[in-house]
């Protein structure tokens, strides 16, 4: 099986929120990525993790699945989960899944950095 | 073969740095575009001959994250062998999805097959010559998977993702739930007997797609692992939805029902 193609850094922004920027296709192979980004963005009392899918370029429901595991984990630690970035398409996807009931959609990242202010 | 896991998984640094290929390594990118279901807020559906088709229009799509009990991934695999290839597995599995299904379960979907937004009719036996009514829809599908999202009132929220994927010993072909039981009354089933009976369920579909593939050994490995081990009582009222219960209504109902019809 061919290996991930996405690429996810992770910026901490202070105030307890940390934004990891996903680039490529998220699918159920990009776990062990994802679930990195995750340690690194979940360390240092992060209380909010924002994810940038401005550079999603495809996504199958092995992916919406790992978000859920995310999801999972993120809970588990008391934090918070927010996202911005979403083409129409995905946010649609989001929508159909009913992930944006436990995951806040922002339109921009100004949105969500305000969001988590709040 | 079955393996358990606990809620907490962790790979080594080593393996997330192999596992990661840069986006810019110049393949083109894949496109999602008509393999997504379209966004619908409730289900609708069309009447099909051969399962009583209740308990399921109206309803609300449910993932993970709407269910009650305990978040679990089950992973059933079977070994298809080198003389199938992963599309031509999906095909088959697509167009022939109902006949791989144990003896005294009906699936009643599209004459036209598995695609993004159909939803399909269910009659699962439940023992003592009750159906369960109830549902699923088709939330994605692409040509080596196809992934069904389960309705309010189903036994558990979650989906589950048919795929198949090359090896070096040929085409492996699985099945993958990610699910919490509905309502308190499901969690209480799956406990007690649940769980085994759905591992008996999707290992006799992967059996007998096996045999029609031509699988040399039809063995199925079972993983599960138990995501979340917390229950989300919040979603405790789901139990109004309850396709188990209003099944069992509506069967000892049928005959007052009938009569109704009839009388006209």
């Amino acid at each position: 099986m061919d290996g991930p193609m996405v690429t996810m850094g992770v910026r901490h922004l202070g105030g307890q929120v940390a934004v990891v920027d996903i680039k490529g296709e998220v699918t159920a192979a990009c776990e062990p990525v994802l679930m990195s980004a995750y340690e690194e963005a979940g360390g240092l009392g992060t209380s909010r993790l924002v994810l940038n899918f401005a550079g999603l370029e495809y996504m199958n429901s092995g992916g919406i699945g790992m978000i859920v595991t995310l999801l999972v984990r993120a809970n588990r630690q008391r934090q918070q989960l927010a996202a911005y970035g979403l083409s129409d398409h995905y946010r649609e996807i989001f929508e159909l899944t009913r992930l944006d009931e436990a995951i806040t959609i922002y339109d921009d990242e100004a949105s969500a950095l305000v969001g988590a202010a709040t | 073969m079955t393996e358990a896991t606990g809620p907490e998984r962790v790979r080594s640094a080593e393996q997330i740095e192999l596992s990661v290929r840069e986006a810019s390594a110049g393949v083109a990118p894949r496109n999602d575009s008509g393999r997504w279901a379209a966004k619908v807020d409730r289900l609708d559906v069309v009447r099909r001959d051969g399962v009583r088709g209740t308990n399921v229009a109206g309803r609300r799509l449910t993932g993970p994250v709407q269910g009650f009990g305990k978040m679990w991934q089950k992973t059933y695999r079977l070994a298809a062998g080198a003389a199938v290839s992963p599309e031509e597995a999906i095909t088959t599995w697509k167009a022939h999805f109902p006949e791989f299904w144990p003896a005294g379960n009906r699936f009643a979907g599209a004459l036209t097959g598995i695609s993004p937004g159909d939803v399909a009719l269910l009659d699962l036996a439940i023992g003592g010559g009750v159906k369960l009514s109830t549902g699923v829809f088709v939330l994605y599908a692409d040509e080596e998977s196809f992934t069904l999202m389960t309705p309010q009132g189903h036994m558990f929220a979650g989906w589950i993702t048919f795929s198949a994927e090359g090896g070096p010993d040929g085409t492996v072909v699985q099945a993958q739930v990610l699910m919490r039981a509905n309502d308190p009354l499901y969690e209480l089933g799956m406990t007690f007997g649940g769980h085994r009976k759905e591992d008996v369920f999707w290992t006799g579909t992967l059996t007998a797609l096996g045999r029609y593939l031509g699988a040399a050994d039809l063995t199925v490995t079972t993983r599960t692992v138990c995501v979340d081990s917390s229950r989300q009582w919040r979603k405790t009222s789901n139990i109004w939805h309850n396709s188990m219960v209003r099944s069992v209504l509506q069967t000892l109902a049928a005959p007052v029902t009938a009569l109704r019809r009839r009388r006209g």
